[in-house]
């Protein structure tokens, strides 16, 4: 069976998109990221150090035609630095989707929400398209599709957390309202939770300290594949009703007397 | 003369371009984004681009990050 995620026109068979922080090293993230079977993975733009420029590059081990990048505004705290951050990423030519957060409180790490608004509104204007991190709020959800964001990308819990989605009920009414995909962001600990997102439906789920904090990130990695799709599949296949009571799952008919 | 690269002051020989100071630094262009002034400075105009004194520089490029 055909089934794409599809964002800004382009189609992948992974909804698994992945961090590159936090791993022991490169060859480390190259690895995890192989084996979660993700096609876009997200990245930092952070200062070169001039005084040891000569470190490897972390695009020297993700091969850009292989993914798709997707730079991110970590650590802005208002939308001025987000859209500088974006127009330098879309300057190192691994293209036009950017991952918008701007960051409200440096403890939980939720998002500035009306900044986020501002910067998403200049930034879909000047043709990025635009994936912005956000609370599990339906009416931003809706604000940021309006306004012609390329996704919408509710937190599960707070970043790095691991608590998994603490508001399905939220989510679920983002979902309702969707006119564009629904990736969870934010907050997945483990293949559970990432199960539990596909099978409410959102497109696909965003993580990268659950993969790479585990005690095994490769392995973990491909729980978090399988977990993915697992939840996708079952989504898609359409679960049974919750009962209260038992249905026998073999026949009445022919018992011994 | 002085500029600021990534927020440290340095000293730099008169009139090298963008594209000198990479190569005296030994960044690799093709791995980086360069902010001049606050402008974005396209990667062909590296060399066109001329330095002057007290001018700021941001060198950036990607890191692991989630």
């Amino acid at each position: 069976m055909e089934d794409w995620l599809e964002i800004a026109g382009n189609k992948y068979r992974s909804r698994l998109i992945v961090g590159t922080g936090k791993y022991k090293d490169f060859a480390e993230t190259k690895r995890a990221i192989e084996i979660s079977g993700a096609e876009i993975v997200t990245v930092a733009v952070r200062r070169v150090n001039i005084t040891d420029p000569n470190k490897e590059n972390l695009l020297d081990y993700l091969d850009p035609k292989k993914y798709t990048i997707l730079p991110n505004t970590a650590g802005c705290y208002n939308a001025d630095d987000a859209v500088r951050t974006c127009r330098l990423a879309r300057e190192a030519g691994v293209g036009k989707l950017v991952k918008l957060e701007v960051i409200g409180d440096d403890k939980t790490l939720f998002p500035d929400v009306p900044a986020t608004l501002e910067a998403a509104k200049i930034l879909v204007k000047e043709g990025f398209d635009v994936l912005p991190y956000i609370t599990d709020d339906p009416i931003t959800a809706k604000k940021l599709q309006d306004i012609g964001c390329a996704a919408v990308m509710p937190l599960a819990a707070p970043i790095g957390s691991g608590l998994g989605i603490r508001n399905p009920y939220n989510i679920r009414i983002i979902l309702e309202y969707a006119t564009v995909p629904v990736i969870v962001d934010a907050g997945v600990g483990t293949a559970s939770d990432a199960a539990v997102a596909m099978e409410m439906g959102c497109h696909g789920v965003l993580m990268n300290t659950a993969i790479a904090g585990a005690k095994d990130p490769i392995l973990m990695a491909e729980a978090m594949r399988q977990g993915v799709e697992a939840g996708r599949k079952a989504f898609l296949a359409g679960r049974i009703p919750k009962k209260l009571y038992a249905t026998a799952s073999s026949p009445l008919d022919g018992m011994l007397n | 003369m002085k500029i600021k690269i990534n927020g440290e002051e340095k000293e730099i020989e008169d009139g090298l371009s963008i594209a000198g100071l990479l190569e005296h630094l030994q960044i690799r262009p093709a791995r980086v984004v360069v902010e001049h002034n606050r402008r974005i400075i396209a990667r062909d105009a590296y060399g066109a681009t001329l330095l002057a004194e007290g001018d700021a520089l941001e060198v950036v490029h990607f890191v692991g990050g989630g």
